[in-house]
Order: structure tokens, then sequence, then C-alpha cells
């Protein structure tokens, strides 16, 4: 398999390193109750039931589980946002993954669902909560499918339902599945969505949906990678747990690698420990930049994140460093690219989805990702004019306002978000498409500038004859 | 009765705007305090009616809480205290500037062609704020231009700048959420459904707060700029409720009505008919002229077939002479709901105080005893509405009878907490959001609330079980024992079931809930002027019988001393022969009274039958003298909706021909014979209604300029009357009983010569209970027979779940059936048999 240039197995990679939530995936039944069950599997729900509610949650906030879905936010403290005597609340678990190149929650839902209902009941124990809706995205059938009948088995195992393993403790779990926007992956669209309204996000304040989520009352959303961790932590401890990792991100995470490498696929790394370059060139990892070219520039974390350049691959997997370097892990997504790339291609394919995307709520991502997209194909189609850069931007700005004093709110856990936001918009969709065009435009202006201009610095769009169209 | 709540100290927080320490309300958003303190903040979705969404973004200002200034939508966010708020720097200036580029970049450049331009909030703001030149040179988003999303409401979808307002209004305020946003991103539109059209009776509504031309209202396409628009602010007089409205003209034609915000009456929202309905007063078939009986050629003849024209001076004397030559008690006057409370008082004093007759009613059959509409502890809107408030529905659907109501009483049940209990034969337009509903039959509804407050079995509200009336009982009980007010809406349910059972349940609720207060539901434009300014028999202006005529003694030359007849009794008097002659203030009785027999006994065998009128309905074609009236729009004066509360009409145009405001005809009429009513103007008139009513001494032109868009709210109570109870038969063989009532759209006068409505009307089905229409082994779609004792129709069987078993219901004043035919108005309920054919 070594050597081998596969463009699109983006299939799970086992590199040897230690596992939280891969253990599984090298059986073929990896998705079955058996294999499960073979396999320590519940097992960590049995000791969550044989413990206090409050010492489920305590282990798991002790253990720094930072959530997984984009913002990193510690799963525990969030768990700690409900309203007191505010009944009922749900679980929310967020398995609508859409962000390119993210497609490490599609493995873990097709190959360990038990895994994943097994952190959402500890979580329901821990928290009191009689429901959970498991939304999956539209288009991942088989996860669909093999959540649904590990949930059969697994509600006629007893651990599902009516008192769950003969403990007072009872509890439902709800499958439901998106009609395909990726929109929807923003948590309080997707509550809108399970509701039964057009997938659109709410407007912040409540900032968490702690507050006020479904049906108005207080809900927890987590990313399904997030809560596939949280058995491991129940079986081991949250000492086991924080004995990988770095201190501020413990433990391991899937990295979904996707682009010029010679062997893309999920990895599971442990935080802080693998570097950006051990990671595209190790022989466990992706093996190197395809034969005969070089690393150009990487997307570290998903679609929204800005990019990365050969300066940054000695950076370790880890959010505070990566934050502190300018972009983020976000979603785990990593996509890589070779000097054949196209700065300004790549750019507009990343805006275009943006723009296609925006679920059209606020009219500086409605109108704002469509203008930049509409820029970026001119420029692409040779109609481009030298302003169009610095309106690209000064467009970028209008949905990403240009920087703000960053405050730091310990308190409410804020360390790593940037606060106040920094968008005209509701959601940080909008702001995501800006993150393409300022780290293309910064690095690689003079591909930009090619394409406008021929090699005379006359604009390839003016007409060699013909008159000035009218004042 | 009045609901005075001690002042209260509305503690204030302190925020700082621009530098400035201002005082914002605790919970007030940031907009609107900006706003009250003299700082306007750019927006478009924002609307004070509706649920703030925060979606434009145009109203970001910078704001610092404590964290550092970051920017934020003021229309979505409260005032905390010392806010710091700065709707001016540099980074507001630049959101607020790139919001409105963004909402220019795919608006087409329809201004000049755009019914909007001139008072559109996206061209004010780009002509004062915008850049002078486009930046983006692409290609802009195309639609379909204007698509109809309804019969009068039409959609370009170019022009949105997808605020919400339309949307948030069809499924907050009227619950028709037939319109909504489809696609995403930059194809992101609003549009109704596949195969449904936003068929709502408020659509009109989303016209007037679309913040841009994407919806324009089929009858004002194309008519006017704004800037060619005079406006003066007015009430509409369509139905009771006395909505708030700005008339609007063009070279002396109504062009728009727009609904006006006043706070306790319509919100600013008003219902389709209620908008669109200036239509038939600019109709080319108002009559414009008087009119006497004459042949085929025009020429005069007492006992033509036709009508001929003649001048005022020849008609008013034909009229004269009849009124003279008629002793008192063989003068009748039928009417006087559509005029305003001057004219009102006019005829009241022409009929009572010249006349002498007191054979006098502006209800058509079709209402209440004024003396239980006037001696029942009034409520006004907002008590109705009290959040958390309980609401008992005796009488009609409001949805089809009193639309602006509708909105505020949806309004207060949907989100205001307020409880709802309905006694109705069939499901209404709030039903869905009651706590009981109940489906009582028609002479039911006083057994029924016995049978809730414990006393007596529910018989006559067969179908109910004790426990349901029992729940609905208890709800109100608790909401009386913890002081939350209880309303009762008081009204017709059906035309086919007498006023008595109405009465008798809503005496026995007064007597169970002594706290409750009551909102009368009669529908027909100024009735409640009309009860006040005593157009009804054994009444005098200002709330009082004719025992105390005190207040008129002096000013009148006379007062009648025992009471008259009542509609029905003027009409059964008509046909026997005994009206000398019978005065119609606009009261088409063939179409509004609702036993269409006595109707035309009535006209056949009256002597003399003047009709003051707008148009020629068939009722008037029957008159001997016609005399044409100024409409709503072509006179000043006042009205009087249903809580009491006088408001301000106004002439904004002139009316066609020689047509003159009412009150000016009762001045002229009195004049030949003989009597000076001492009126030169509706301020003469208003003056002497205050001297002879004390309940209107403060109706005053001071007090009504000062209060113009609230208007002023008269109270007072008349002895509550307690006519006989009534007996209801028992359901007889027959078995069914019928229920008639109307509907917003139907073959009425003023719909029919509205364009814009003449075609909204549902027609008339027999709507029958599922399980009865297997009982009688009817299929849909079949023809029937109804039969009453009275007569017989021919009509479609409907199954309809909304209807109490044991019913028929039926719509009046729909096309092909009249429902008329089946109504006996002496009895207290309309048996009805099927017939199959
Ligand atoms: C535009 C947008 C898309 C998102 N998509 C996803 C997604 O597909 N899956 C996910 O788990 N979180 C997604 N998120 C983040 C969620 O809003 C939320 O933060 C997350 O589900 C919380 O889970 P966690 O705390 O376990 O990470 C998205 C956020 C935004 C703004
Ligand atoms: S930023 Fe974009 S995706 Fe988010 S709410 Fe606004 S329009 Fe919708
Ligand atoms: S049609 Fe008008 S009111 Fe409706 S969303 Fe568009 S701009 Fe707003
Ligand atoms: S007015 Fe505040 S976002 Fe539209």
């Amino acid at each position: 398999m070594t050597g081998a240039y596969v463009p699109h197995a983006a299939g799970y990679v086992d590199n040897g390193g230690p596992k939280v939530v891969s253990s599984r995936f090298v059986h073929e039944d990896s998705y079955t109750l058996e294999r499960s069950l073979a396999t320590g599997g519940y097992e960590g729900l049995r000791a969550a039931l044989a413990r206090p509610p409050a010492d489920v949650h305590a282990e798991v906030r002790d253990a720094t589980l930072l959530g997984r879905g984009g913002a990193g936010f510690p799963a525990g403290v969030k768990w700690g946002f409900c309203p007191e005597g505010v009944w009922p609340r749900y679980l929310v678990v967020n398995g609508d993954e859409s962000e390119p190149g993210t497609y490490k929650d599609r493995l873990l839902m097709e190959r360990d669902p038990h895994q994943l209902i097994e952190g959402c009941l500890i979580t329901c124990y821990a928290l009191g909560l009689s429901q959970c809706f498991l939304y999956v995205r539209g288009e991942m059938a088989l996860g669909q499918e093999r959540i649904a009948a590990a949930l059969n088995e697994a509600y006629a195992a007893g651990y599902v339902g009516r008192n769950v393993l003969g403990t007072d403790f009872s509890v439902d779990v709800t499958l439901h599945w998106g009609a395909g926007a990726y929109i929807v992956g923003e948590e309080t669209a997707l509550i809108e969505s399970l509701e039964g309204n057009r997938g659109m996000p709410r407007l912040k304040p409540p900032y968490f949906p702690a507050a006020i989520g479904l049906y108005g009352q207080p809900t927890i959303v987590n990313n399904v990678e997030t809560l596939a961790n949280v058995p491991w932590i129940l079986a081991n401890g949250a000492e086991a747990y924080k004995r990988m990792g770095s201190e501020t991100s413990p433990g391991t995470r899937l990295f979904a690698v996707s682009g010029h490498v010679k062997r893309p696929g999920v990895y599971e790394v442990e935080q802080g420990v693998t570097t950006f370059r051990d990671l595209f060139y190790g022989d466990g990892f992706c093996q190197g930049i395809r034969d005969g070219h070089e690393l150009k520039m990487f997307i570290p974390g998903g679609g929204s994140a800005p990019w990365f350049f050969a300066e940054h691959l000695d950076l370790p997997l880890e959010a505070k460093e990566v934050g502190a370097a300018g972009s983020m892990l976000g979603s785990g997504a990593i996509v890589v690219m070779d000097e054949t790339t196209d700065a300004v291609k790549a750019c507009h394919r990343m805006v275009r989805f943006f723009a296609r995307e925006s679920c059209g709520k606020c009219s500086p991502c409605r109108e704002g990702t469509s203008w930049e997209e509409k820029i970026l194909a001119r420029i692409l189609d040779g109609h481009g004019r030298p302003s169009d850069i610095d309106l690209l931007l000064d467009v970028g700005d209008n949905i990403s306002p240009g920087p703000y004093p960053v405050a730091s709110h310990p308190d409410e856990g804020l360390d790593a978000v940037p606060f106040p936001p920094r968008q005209t918009t509701i959601c940080p969709l909008g702001p995501s498409s800006v993150a393409p065009i300022t780290s293309t435009i910064r690095r690689f202006r003079h591909e930009f500038e090619a394409k406008i201009t021929r090699g005379d610095g006359i604009p390839v769009s003016a007409a060699p004859s013909g008159g000035e169209a009218g004042s | 009765m009045s609901d005075e709540t001690p002042p209260v100290e509305i503690p204030s927080v302190d925020i700082t705007v621009d530098g400035e320490t201002v005082a914002a309300r605790p919970g007030e958003l940031l907009i609107d305090a900006c706003e009250r303190t003299g700082t306007y903040i750019p927006r478009f979705c924002h609307h004070s009616r509706l649920e703030p969404v925060g979606m434009c973004r145009m109203c970001l200002v910078e704001v610092d809480t404590g964290r550092g200034p970051a920017l934020q939508p003021s229309c979505m966010l409260p005032c905390t205290p010392g806010m710091v708020v700065d709707t001016e720097s540099e980074r507001t200036r630049k959101a607020q500037d790139g919001v409105l580029e963004f909402l220019l970049v795919n608006h087409p450049l329809d201004c000049p062609v755009c019914d909007k331009g001139g008072e559109c909030p996206l061209q004010d703001q780009t002509m004062a704020f915008g850049p002078g030149e486009s930046r983006f040179v692409e290609e802009k988003r195309h639609f379909e231009k204007p698509i109809p999303v309804n019969e009068n409401v039409h959609l370009d979808r170019e022009r949105c700048i997808l605020c919400d307002r339309c949307t948030r209004f069809a499924g907050e305020v009227a619950g028709d959420q037939l319109i909504h946003f489809m696609d995403r991103g930059g194809q992101t539109q609003v549009n109704t459904f596949p195969e449904q059209p936003f068929a709502s009776y408020f659509s009109g509504n989303t016209v007037q707060i679309c913040p841009v031309g994407a919806l324009t209202a089929a009858p004002y396409r194309f008519k006017a700029r704004p800037w060619d628009l005079e406006e003066v602010e007015s009430t509409s007089t369509l139905d009771s409720v006395g909505s708030r409205i700005s008339v609007q003209s063009s070279r002396d034609r109504v062009l728009r009505f727009q609904g006006v915000d006043a706070d306790a009456v319509n919100w600013g929202w008003l219902s389709d008919k209620e908008r669109f309905v200036f239509e038939a007063y600019d109709h080319a078939d108002r009559l414009a002229t008087p009119m006497l009986r004459g042949d085929a050629l025009g020429n005069r003849a007492p006992d033509g077939d036709a009508l001929v024209a003649a001048p005022w001076s020849e008609a008013l004397g034909v009229a004269a002479d009849a009124l003279s030559a008629a002793p008192a008690d063989r003068l009748a006057v039928l009417g006087g709901a559509r005029l305003t409370n001057e004219s009102q008082y006019a005829w009241a004093k022409l009929a009572k105080g010249v006349f002498g007759t007191d054979h006098v009613d502006a209800q058509l059959g079709d209402g209440l005893p004024a003396e239980v509409v006037l001696g029942l502890p009034r409520a006004t809107i907002d008590r109705a509405c009290t959040p958390g408030g309980t609401i008992v529905l005796l009488g009609p659907d409001p949805k089809e009878e009193l639309g602006a109501l509708f909105l505020r009483l949806r309004h207060a049940v949907v989100h205001d907490g307020a409880t709802l209990v309905e006694l109705t034969p069939r499901r209404t337009g709030l039903s869905a959001h009651a706590a009981h509903s109940l489906r009582v039959l028609p002479g039911g509804a006083a057994d029924a609330v016995s049978a809730m407050f414990g006393g007596g079995s529910p018989a006559g509200a067969a179908g109910l079980s004790a426990e349901a009336l029992a729940a609905a009982g208890a709800t109100i009980a608790a909401a009386v024992a913890e002081g939350r007010p209880v309303t009762v809406l008081v009204g017709r349910p059906s035309l086919a079931e007498a006023a008595g059972p109405v009465v008798d349940a809503a005496l026995a609720l007064h007597d169970h809930l002594p706290e409750a207060a009551f909102l009368s539901l009669l529908r027909r434009g100024n009735v409640h002027g009309a009860l006040d300014m005593g157009l009804a028999p054994g009444l005098l202006p200002g709330r009082v019988t004719l025992a105390d005529a005190s207040g008129v003694s002096s000013v009148w030359p006379t007062v009648p001393t025992d009471r008259g007849h009542d509609a029905i009794g003027i009409l059964e008097a008509a046909a026997a022969g005994e009206v000398d002659v019978l005065v119609l203030l606009g009261a088409d009785v063939l179409a509004d009274v609702p036993d269409r027999d006595l109707a035309e006994r009535a006209l056949a065998n009256a002597g003399t039958v003047v009709a003051v009128d707008l148009f020629g309905t068939p009722t008037v074609a029957r008159a001997d003298v016609v005399l044409p009236a100024a409409a709503p729009t072509e006179v000043d004066g006042t009205f009087t909706n249903l809580e009491g509360r006088v408001s301000v009409v106004a002439r904004k145009v002139t009316a066609p021909g020689t047509a003159r405001p009412d009150w000016a005809i009762a001045v002229e009429l009195a004049d030949r014979l003989g009597t000076d009513l001492g009126f030169g103007s509706v301020d003469d008139v208003l003056a002497e209604l205050a001297a002879v009513s004390p309940i209107h001494a403060g109706i005053t032109p001071e007090a009504l300029a000062a209060s113009v868009r609230e208007g002023v709210l008269v109270e007072g109570r008349t002895a509550l009357a307690r006519p006989d109870r009534t007996e209801v038969p028992v359901n007889d063989a027959y078995g069914l009983r019928l229920v008639a009532d109307r509907s917003m759209y139907d073959v009425g006068v003023l719909v029919a010569h509205s364009p814009s409505l003449a075609g909204l009307a549902p027609g008339a089905v027999a709507g029958f209970e599922p399980s009865d229409l297997s009982r009688h082994g009817l299929a849909e779609g079949e023809v029937v027979d109804l039969i009453a004792d009275r007569g017989t129709v021919q009509v479609a069987v409907a199954s309809d779940p909304g209807v109490a078993r044991g019913t028929v219901h039926l719509r009046v004043n729909q096309a092909d059936v009249d429902a008329g035919r089946l109504i006996d108005a002496s009895a207290p309920v309309t048996g009805i048999r099927v017939g199959r054919r």
C-alpha cells in the first residue's frame, strides 16, 4: 500500500498510536453490539451508573474534553451551563458533519455507533436527561442505517430505554436526519431544523443553547467525536485521559487529511505531540506529498480556518499553539495542496461552497458571499480588474470586520474564542468565507494579479481597441 | 366601569449613547430607546409589532457592555445598565455602509417604475448615506417580475431584501404562514408553496410593512407617486372596530387606505376588506342624484316601475309631503349604522324629536337589544386582551366579522398568555388556540353557561359532556379567583338563532361572573354610535331611556313617551300595512335582515319608502324617494367603536354629483317640515350632543384633536334590561338546527363594488358534521333541499368537522343560495329537514 498515491482513499489509517475513539475500527464487524461488547463496549456506561451523576459530570470536566465540532469548548464546562431547575432538558448530538474535507464523524458513526450511543447515555445520566436526539447529516445513509441498527440492538439489550441495565435511569435516543444543508451543523440552526423549521441559525445571545435550546428548553449540543470520547474517560478515568496529549488539549483527536498527500485518511493523533510535518510526511501517517511535488499550502482545520504554509509545518497539532499562530484546528479537516494548485481557484472553490451554503438569513453573508464568489469567478474567467483585489478584501471586511480587541473570558471558558465576535453576520458561516480570501491574497497576491493583468500590467479584460464606455 | 391602573413608577436603565447619558426603560430594545431619545438608527427588518429577528443587520452599532466594543444589532439588544453605545463610530458607519451596499448589489434599478419609490426606506437610506457609484459589476439576481401571491398582492422577488417582515406577519400575527423563505444563499426568496396562494384576510398588511417595493397591492399599482398623494388620518367605518387609517388621495380620488398604529385599537393592522373597500366608495355606480319613481322613458310617475333622477328640492318635497301626512306612530326609521355620530344624532333628533316616532332602529334584526349592549359592564379591547386574562367568546367568529379585532385577540391568546373559552356553534379562527372550544347548539348557550357553573343539566348543549363544561367553568372561576380579568365577547353567532337565547346566556354569565366585562361584537360600522345617539327603540342620545328625557327635552321639539318597535317589529308592522312612511338610512333590508320573507313583505306593504343610501341596492330599487348620501371618505365627523371609543372621521374627497352628508339631509328634511334642527356644521351637532348627553360632554373638537390617534372613550351604562327568558323548543323531529353566519366576503353591497374583493366570496355550501352526514346518508357535493318552516333552498353538501353535531351550517349573503329564505325572525331557532332530490 505504501508509495501508491490513492487520491480518494478517505478511510481510516491505523498509525499505531494511542487510541481513544478508533480502537474498534480495525474490526470488520466493529459496528455490531457483539463486537462492541467483546471489546469493552458499554463498560464506561456501567462504570458511570455505579457512581452519582454529579461524579460522572466531574470526571468529564476534569478530563478537559474539548469539543471537537469546531469551537473547541470544554464539554464538561458546557454541561454546567443549564439553568437550575428548568426541565425538561435535551441532549442533541451534532452529526451533521459537512465542512469541506471533514469526514471523521462519518467514520465514528459508521464504524462504531455503539461507542457514540454509549457516550450519549453517559452524558444523559450525568446531566439527568431522559431524551437524546441524534442528528445525522442527510447524505450519510450508511451512518444512519448503522446507528438505527445499533439503537435497535441497544434497546433490545436494555442499554437504552426504560431502566437502563436495571437501574432507575431511563433514557430515549431518537435518530433524526437532515435534508442536506451545511448550515444545520451550526448548533442553533440544527435545533431549528430538529423542530421542523427551516434550518437557520438563531440570534445570539443566548450564546449557548444550554440556556434556551430545543423547544425553548435547556439543550446540550455536542459533536459526535466529543461524545465518542466519553466512554473511554469513564472507563479509564480523567487522569489516564490527561496523561495523553498536551496540558490544555488532553487526549487524542481525529484528523481527516485530504489532498495531495500520498496516504490521505483519518488519523487518530495524540494532541500536542504530533506536528503537521509528522502527519504529512511520517511513515505511519500520510507518507509525504505525492511524488515529485512539494507543499504549497494547507488548511489546518476545516474550510473556515485561515490557511497555513510550509513555515507552519512544525507546529504541534494542538489548539492553543495553532490558535496563537493565527488559525485553528476547527473541525479537524486538513486539506493539503501542492505547488500545482492554483491559489485563486482553490480560494474560489472554498468561497463558492460558503456562498452556496449560506442560509440566506442575514444580508452580509447572503449577499456578501455570493458577491465574493462572483468576483473570484470573474477573475478566473479573465475579466478581473486591478481594483478587484482590494474590493475582495473590503467586501470581506464588511462581513468580518478587521482586527478587534480580543477579550478573554476564562470565567466562561471563552479562552480561545475571540470575543466579541468579529462579524456583521448572525453566525460564523459568513466570516468563514473570508478566511480563504485573506489567506490567499496575503500570500499569493501575485497569482491574483497575474490573472488580472497581462505581463505588461494592462488589465486582461481591457479591450485593446474600441472606445471607453460612457462615463 | 373603568379600568384604572394606579400610576406605576417605571424604573429606568441608564445607558450612554454617543457620549450622552440616556434613560432607557427596562427591557427596552436599544434601537427603540435610541429612537425615543432622538437618535435614529437605520433599520429594515425591525418592526415594533413583530418579534425581532436581527436579520438585515442594518442597525448594527458598536456597543460596549464591559467586554470591549462590539458590533451588535440594536434591534435585538435589550438595554442593560452601563451599556455604552456609539452610533457614529468609524466601525459602526462602515458596518452600516457595508450592509446597505450588500442590500443594493442585487437590488434592481426599478425606482422610476416602482410604487414604493418616494416612500422607500431603502431608497431614502441610499440617498442619504449610499455611495454614488456601485462597485458591483456582475449580473444581478433575476426572478420573474411580479408574481401574484394572491388576488391582490404581487411579489417582485428581485426587489425583496429578505427582511422577513411579511413572512413574520403571516405567521406570527395573522397565523396564515402561507408565504415563506425558500432556497438558500443568493437564491433565497420569499414565495408561496406550490398550489397554495397567500389566502389570508390580512395579506394587505404585508404590502404596507414591506420596506421596499417587493410587495405591491393590485388596487394601487401604478396609480400614483407618493409625492402626489395627500393624506388625512381617519377611522375605518367598515366594521365596528374603528381601525385607525390614513386615507390617501390624489386629484380628489381616494387611492389607498393604510393602517395607522393606534395602540388601543388596531396596532396598524387592517383586514383586506377594510383596506380595499375604498374602491367601493369610488365606484361609478354610486348614487349621485336624488331619484323618484318614474316610467321607462324617464318621466315622473308615482307608481312607475323605474327610478328617475330628480332635483333635491323635488325629492325632498315628496318625502316631506309623505312625512307630514303620516301620524307619528305610522312613521318608522330603519338603519343608520353607516352614518357618523353627528349624522346619527341629527337623524335621531329628526325621527324622535320632530316626527315624534320611537319606531327607530339602527340594527336590522341581526343584533342585540340596545339596553343589553349598553347595560352590561363594558370592556375595552385592551381589557379583553390583557396578558394572562380570560376571554369568553359567545358570538360570531371574529376572524370573519371583525378582522382587526381578531388580530388583537389572536395576539393576546397566542403571544400574551390569554386563555380563551369558546361557546360557539362552529369552530372559529381562534379555536385552535382555545383552552376550551365548546360547540353549542343554537338556543343552547344559556343552558351551557348554567352547566359550566354547576347549575342544571346541559340539555340545550347537546353533545357536550358535563365534564367539558365544568372544566371550562373551572378555568374561568380560577381566573376570577386569581383576580385576572374575564371578558365576554358577545354577539350573534348565528342569524338563524334569535337574539333572545344569546341574551339569556350573556345575562347568565353576568350573574355568575359579576366581575366580567363585556365587549360587544355587533359588527355593522358605527352601530355602537347609533345606539349611543338613540337610534334604537326606547333610547335617547347618551345611553338613556325615554324615561330620562331631561337632556333632550329642552332642545328637541318633542320626545316620544312610549317605546316603539325594534327592526323586526317595524318590518312586521310595515308588512301589516301599518307604516305610512318607512325611512331607510343605508338599510339594505333585502340583504341585511335575516328573515328575507319578512323584508319582502314589509317593502311591499309599506306606504312611502324613503331610502338614503350610497348605492342603488335591490332595496333602494323599490323605494319611492331615493336620496344620495356622502360616503365616509367624503364627510367629517366622528365614529364610535365597539368599545365606545369616539374617534375622528375625516373628509378627504368630494362626494359624487349632489350626494350630501346624512346630517345635512336630515337638516333639509326638517326644514321642509318647518323645523330648524339648528345645525349648520358637524361641530354644531357635536356641541348639542355634548350639551344633552353628560357622557359625551368630553367629546369636543379640542379633546378629539388632543387624542387624535387613540380617540376618547365614552363611559356610562344604561340600566340593564332583563328581557323574559326565551323558550327554546326541544330539538324536534327535523333533528337539525340551522347555523347561518357571515363570512368576511359576501355579496354585500360594499364588497360587490370593490373589484379587489368581489371575487373572494366563497359561496355557500351546507356544512354537516361528518357523523350527521353519514347518519343522513349524504355524500359530499350532493345537492339537497334544506327545508325549514319558512322555505326551502337547494345547496351542495359538505363535510365540516367544525360544526356542532345536529346543526347545518350555511353562510349568509352568498350568491345563488339565500339562507335568509329559511329564517323566521319570530322563531328562536331554525329547524331544518333535509330533502333528497
Ligand atoms: C457554519 C457552522 C457549521 C458547523 N458545522 C458543524 C458540524 O457539521 N458538526 C459539528 O459538530 N459542529 C458544527 N459546528 C459547530 C456547532 O455549532 C457546535 O459548536 C458544536 O456542535 C458543539 O459541539 P462540541 O462542543 O462538542 O464541539 C458548526 C458551526 C458553524 C458556525
Ligand atoms: S452568516 Fe450566513 S449562514 Fe449564518 S445566519 Fe447569516 S446568512 Fe445564515
Ligand atoms: S417581500 Fe418585502 S417584507 Fe417580505 S421579506 Fe421581502 S422585503 Fe421584506
Ligand atoms: S433592524 Fe436590526 S437587524 Fe434588521
